[in-house]
């Protein structure tokens, strides 16, 4: 069984709610990001999305672009990636999903991404600017061979369309919980909530995590409330940038998880 | 059917676009659907079009530039001679009209050399939109006056300083924009670029010129031309030419793409020529990309041929060999711009100066009765200034 659906039974069984971190896999470099996934486990998180830096990040507000720039000029790629991935299995068992845009996984060959990234210990991706409409062949490859094709539904989905979705999706929904990009807010939308408990109906078994903007505690009490998880991944990936001076950079990110996770 | 329904022209388009978007997406291809059916819209288009952008435009015989060339008769279609001064116009307007339907009140767009920025600013004064248009920082330094022209015309001009500072992150920008204000807003995408359906959408609104150069042609040498020739950035000016042509198989299609420095180097924009299959800004298409994916900074002395990807359409074309695709560097585009300008007393943009340029090229090729016709995109006075600083230095 794919770790991540057995990550959600887990939760389940307890009735908790996932705690999903998003890192920029090389930012400030991958040494350092192999030392913070051990540490957001520790820390409580418990699937870990690994960003792969992108040139041109669409989806992506400042902070994670900012992030990006910075792994490409450490010459960071999808490869390295892979090999951070077979390193940190030789550690952990917690959940890793890649969240990559499409182009780095098609230079990459898909094929051969996903025989390396299974091989590696990968156990989903995340493909912002890949609908299931598109790619039909790499997407089912994928999942038949155990690599969960996480799927994207957003507030402007419809009902249809939703139910679309959450058939060819894996692992579990990605809700998108505001029409905009990554990044820090200070409000979640009113009518995340009703929108999550309708989402929800349609996609049956599979759970729903919801991400965008999530940035504080107050954020992931209430988006947990109601969903099957939440994902903060520019709040991270900011108090990362706000210590990356300070010898402990590692602590001080899982101290801020553990904060935000309180007692989910 | 060229794209399929869900716009593929062959293994290219499509629609790689955030979730978010498909929605806003779906009603602008349902909107245009409609629209291109619809007698009302179709006239109020063809209105505007005739007195407001002046078409048609005419297909003049270059007989010094022929001369010069020394083979060939040499016509240019003069989409220059349009309101604002380029083709853009003739999609700015499509879409606007389709943003009334939508009733979006806000409108975000994209700009290069800022003739799309000029052309989507125009219509916004025109029908009552506010309009943000976003451009890189370098471009805006190289193309002042038409930035200066945007703001008179009541848009807001958003400067990118992000990535390599132009068209390529402007674009993202406005997508990143678009996909936060959805609901209000409509993005008027100045290239047959993009997610489905602008590719097509944008082919549809433009296919007026070689419409209207293949009628020209007819009465005025009663037989098809040989050559079509124009410039390709994401490829909009040249589709609208070739397309009407496409089944006319003895016409030969010719985009010249921008060598910037050299093919040899890597500062160029040659995506055709150069570029490998990629994913970027909503569809599949050549694209200019390292080893490991990610996408490289494109150069090219003309703002508007400066990106690392191209209209899906185009690689369809080179694909299926329907069309070949070139390139000439900034020098050979800077002697083209001056020729032409010496010769037949008309300023070419940047753009449309790389194809005057490769006609020099071609004189191997042509013969005494062949017919050409180039596409003369846009006017050259934007770029006036840019070439005089260039040559004092």
């Amino acid at each position: 069984m794919n770790r991540i659906d057995k990550k959600f039974r887990e939760l389940k069984t307890w009735r908790r709610k996932a705690f999903i971190a998003f890192l920029t896999a090389g930012y400030p470099s991958l040494p350092l990001t192999e030392k913070l996934v051990l540490e957001l486990e520790r820390s409580g998180a418990d699937i870990i999305e690994l960003g792969v830096p992108f040139s041109d990040p669409v989806a992506d507000g400042p902070v994670i672009q900012k992030s990006s720039f910075e792994a490409l000029k450490k010459g960071v790629t999808l490869k390295k990636i892979l090999r951070l991935v077979k390193k940190l299995r030789k550690k952990t068992e917690i959940p890793l999903a890649a969240m990559s845009y499409f182009n780095p996984i098609l230079r990459y060959g898909t094929s051969l991404f996903i025989e390396e990234a299974v091989a590696a210990g990968l156990d989903g991706v995340i493909i912002p600017d890949l609908p299931p409409d598109e790619e039909k062949v790499f997407l089912s490859e994928a999942n038949k061979n155990g690599l969960a094709t996480i799927q994207f539904i957003a507030p402007t989905t419809s009902r249809l369309r939703a139910s679309f979705i959450a058939g060819r999706a894996r692992g579990f929904i990605y809700f998108v919980s505001l029409t905009g990009v990554t990044g820090v807010r200070r409000d979640l939308p009113i009518a995340l909530k009703s929108q999550v408990i309708a989402v929800r109906k349609v996609c049956g078994r599979l759970p729903v995590c919801a991400g965008f903007g999530v940035s504080t505690r107050r954020h992931v009490r209430f988006v947990s409330s109601f969903s099957d998880g939440v994902i903060v991944g520019s709040a991270i990936v900011k108090k990362i940038s706000e210590h990356l001076k300070k010898k402990d950079l590692v602590s001080r990110v899982g101290r801020f998880v553990r904060d935000l996770k309180g007692s989910l | 059917m060229i794209p399929d329904k869900h716009g593929h022209f062959g293994i290219y388009g499509g629609k790689y676009i955030p979730e978010t978007l498909m929605a806003a997406l779906e009603e602008l291809e349902k909107t245009y659907l409609k629209a291109s059916k619809d007698k009302a819209y179709l006239t109020e288009l063809s209105i505007y079009l005739k007195e407001y952008a002046g078409r048609p435009t005419p297909l003049y015989f270059a007989k010094n530039l022929s001369r010069l060339i020394g083979q060939g008769r040499i016509y240019l279609k003069r989409e220059d001679l349009l309101h604002t001064g380029a083709h853009k116009i003739n999609n700015t307007l499509g879409q606007a009209l389709l943003a009334v339907r939508m009733k979006k009140k806000r409108i975000v767009a994209e700009t290069g050399a800022g003739q799309h920025g000029v052309a989507t600013a125009t219509v916004c004064a025109l029908l009552g939109f506010d309009c943000h248009v976003y451009m890189g920082a370098i471009d805006m330094q190289r193309q002042a006056l038409n930035v200066y022209r945007m703001k008179l015309l009541g848009a807001e001009v958003v400067p990118v300083t992000s990535g390599s500072q132009t068209l390529k992150d402007a674009m993202s920008e406005a997508l990143r924009d678009w996909v936060t204000n959805v609901r209000t807003t409509n993005y008027i995408l100045g290239s047959v670029a993009g997610p489905h359906p602008y590719p097509m959408m944008v082919r549809n609104f433009q296919l007026v010129i070689g419409k209207e150069a293949k009628r020209q042609i007819l009465k005025a040498e009663r037989r098809l031309p040989d050559y079509l020739v124009a410039c390709v950035g994401g490829g909009s000016n040249a589709m609208g030419l070739f397309y009407p042509f496409f089944a006319d198989k003895k016409v030969k299609f010719i985009g010249v793409e921008a060598a910037g420095h050299g093919l040899n180097t890597a500062e160029h924009s040659a995506t055709l020529v150069r570029g490998d299959t990629g994913v970027l800004h909503g569809s599949k298409s050549k694209v200019l990309q390292d080893k490991d994916g990610q996408i490289k900074i494109a150069h090219s002395i003309a703002a508007g041929l400066d990106y690392p990807g191209v209209g899906p359409e185009h690689a369809y074309y080179q694909d299926i060999g329907r069309a070949s695709y070139v390139a000439v560097t900034d020098q050979e585009a800077i002697d083209g711009f001056k020729m032409l300008s010496l010769a037949e007393g008309i300023i070419p943009a940047m753009e449309s100066s790389h194809a005057i340029a490769y006609l020099k090229k071609m004189t191997g090729i042509l013969k005494k009765n062949s017919v050409v016709i180039v596409c003369l995109s846009g006017r050259g006075d934007k770029d006036a200034s840019a070439i005089k600083d260039l040559e004092s230095r």
